[in-house]
């Protein structure tokens, strides 16, 4: 057994086996490639997933995992630090209230199967005196999460470290938990993507939803059957390219922000062989075998003829692929609707080059710090 | 009922709900009957955010978890355990590292108010995020409700901003260096950031309009590096300017909800 190089182990010998292959499967590409899938076949074989007996038995597995993912030091060292106990109650919450959505939408899809109404509306036919009925919900709600707040506080205390020193720099220097995903995309993109560009797109996205959806239905009932697009690709955003590159960002990004599995010892001297390559030279020198230009705007034409083409012969093609879906929205919304999407399917499609062909940029201007 | 329990209550009834001094407060008997119900929430100023009546559906917990309640109920939470906070605090870096020691080890409750608000602000993030999610699986964004969902997106940020500015405040390692990785993205800011693309389009020659030391992460900051400057704007924006903006966007989020109407099944 190779002790790792770090100040910690790599925990009980017996574990080894079980840990080298979750770090394995811990590798970004194999962990975002299979969180996709696993999305997608949750979405699909969701009337499983929803029964009490299977929610209760993945509660557990969770649990059980999370438990013996303390056995590894490094694991331990970084679930103990107060700040990022938010990130497990985030996972277990967000379980819960996925659950108790889909719960509900499979219970309402199968009731329109048998021609009935949803339950919210069954509910919603008798009206109630907000007092008592909602105020004393809300009391009882309001005084439990007091008190869970409460115990929290009593038993957690928060953080302070050394006083601040503008020269000594923490190595990782991490973001608050909640921008930890918007500081895993920089591996991506530059700052003026990754830092501006996408969260202003996640922003605008999120107010042109409610203009840009014309479906009418599954107002004020939960359902996934009558709005299955709407409610795949917000959960796509919002699990995949939001809670899993938080959580990518705090357990498996450490010194360096180079990557780690979730039990690797975090290693400051850890080197990789980075030689990632932008799109001008795989052009110019591998296809063309010629010296790359120097102007820029010789030099990086294919990489703007992509962007380009990605940006107008996509969503043209769309208009012609989804007539329907394009005569329903009208050309503004469709649109901005396409557009949207495009940027934010940038972002797995950058992640992907990146791991298959080590693409760097794929416009790179570095004297107008203008690189996609 | 019981014996007691029935005397219990006509002493209630003939003595403390017919008395000068309740009437005067509450203007209507004890919510017993329907028309006490409806007039509980219709002429008490905090009830009467919620409308008198419900459908039945709007009221259940498996259908709003709460969320938005309690969105407003750590608002609440936070800014007293701010105030309390405030007292204590200078923000220079001169005191505020030594203030967050002092409050910790000599003010009574301080920690448990200093982690009250720490552990309050995080739980905040989620349940705003939580609410928004939950009112997506409803469909509550679509009409007539879109822009009341564009308020909430404007509060969701703001919440962010919140946290994000309070992040600096006890000015230690943790604090500087997230601010830090966090402004540094300012840099980039298209046009606006020094280190941003197209910034260096606006100036003629070697006069640029936009550099280090007049871009956007230099107003945000005030200053290069994360200074005293920063401390004070982050501050004032944390307790004041933010908490204002907050407050008066959450007026209009919990009136319209009320003009708009709660989301229901058709």
């Amino acid at each position: 057994m190779i002790l790792a190089s770090g100040a910690i182990g790599t925990g009980p010998e017996y574990m080894q086996p079980f840990f080298n292959f979750v770090n394995f499967i811990c590798r970004p590409e194999i962990l975002f490639t299979g969180s996709v899938a696993a999305f997608f076949g949750a979405l699909k074989f969701r009337k499983i997933l929803v029964k009490p007996p299977v929610a209760i038995a993945m509660t557990v597995g969770l649990i059980a995992f999370i438990l013996i993912s303390l056995l590894s030091p490094q694991f331990y060292n970084e679930a103990r630090k107060p700040d990022n106990a938010p990130i497990f109650i985030m996972v277990f919450l967000t379980g819960l209230v996925l659950w108790a959505a889909f719960y509900q939408a499979v219970n309402n899809d199968e009731r329109f199967r048998q021609g009935l109404r949803s339950d919210e509306h069954e509910a919603a036919e008798e009206k109630l005196h907000v007092w008592p009925y909602l105020i004393y919900i809300e009391a009882i709600v309001a005084a439990f999460v007091l008190a869970l707040l409460f115990a929290w506080s009593i038993g957690l205390e928060a953080p302070l470290e050394q006083f601040a020193n503008p020269a000594k720099s923490p190595n990782p220097a991490k973001a608050p938990w909640y921008f930890l995903g918007l500081q895993e995309m920089l591996v991506y993109y530059d700052p003026w993507i990754a830092g501006v560009v996408l969260p202003g797109m996640i922003l605008s996205g999120l107010i042109v939803l409610p203009y840009c959806d014309p479906n009418p239905k599954g107002v004020g009932y939960y359902t996934f059957e009558q709005r299955r697009l709407a409610i795949t690709v917000f959960l796509f955003g919002f699990l995949i390219l939001w809670v899993l590159l938080i959580f990518v960002g705090t357990f498996l990004r450490g010194p360096n922000w180079n990557f780690f599995g979730l039990y690797e010892p975090w290693d400051a001297h850890k080197l990789l062989s980075l030689n990632n390559i932008n799109l001008s030279e795989y052009f110019w020198s591998d296809l063309l075998h010629k010296a790359p230009p120097q102007e820029w705007w010789r030099r990086e034409w294919p990489g703007f003829a992509l962007i380009f083409a990605y940006f107008t012969i996509l969503p043209a093609a769309g208009t012609v692929l989804f007539k329907r879906f394009y005569q329903k929205l009208g050309f503004v919304r469709y649109s901005m609707v396409v557009m949207h999407l495009l940027v934010m399917f940038s972002l797995p499609i950058k992640m992907y080059l990146r791991w298959s062909i080590n693409l760097k940029y794929i416009v790179f201007i570095p004297d107008y710090f203008f690189n996609i | 009922m019981s014996a007691v329990g029935d005397q219990v209550r006509k002493f209630l009834d003939e003595s403390v709900y017919q008395s000068v001094i309740w009437k005067s407060v509450f203007r209507h008997g004890f919510p017993d009957t329907d028309r006490n119900r409806t007039l509980v929430v219709l002429s008490n100023l905090f009830l009467h955010l919620h409308p008198a009546k419900l459908k039945g559906h709007a009221v259940r917990m498996r259908y709003t978890w709460c969320m938005g309640g309690l969105s407003f109920f750590m608002f609440l939470i936070l800014t007293i355990s701010g105030v309390f906070l405030m007292f204590y605090y200078r923000p220079t870096p001169e005191y505020a590292y030594q203030d967050i020691v002092a409050l910790r080890e000599d003010v009574p409750l301080g920690m448990f108010m200093r982690n009250v608000h720490r552990w309050g602000a995080h739980s905040m993030v989620l349940i705003v995020w939580l609410h928004m999610l939950r009112v997506f699986m409803t469909g509550s964004y679509k009409a007539p409700r879109e822009f009341n969902w564009a308020i909430g997106v404007i509060l969701l940020k703001l919440t962010l901003l919140l946290s994000f500015t309070g992040y600096l405040l006890p000015w230690d390692q943790l604090a500087i260096w997230a601010i830090t990785v966090g402004t540094n993205m300012a840099r980039a800011t298209p046009f606006l950031g020094h280190e941003g693309p197209g910034a260096s389009l606006i100036g003629y020659d070697d006069f640029k309009v936009v550099h280090s030391k007049s871009d956007i992460r230099f107003a945000l900051l005030g200053g290069s590096i994360v200074g005293p400057s920063a401390l004070l704007r982050f501050y004032v924006l944390h307790c004041v300017f933010l908490p204002l903006v907050a407050g008066f966007l959450m007026a209009v989020h919990f009136w319209r909800i009320r003009k708009d109407g709660f989301s229901a099944p058709l």
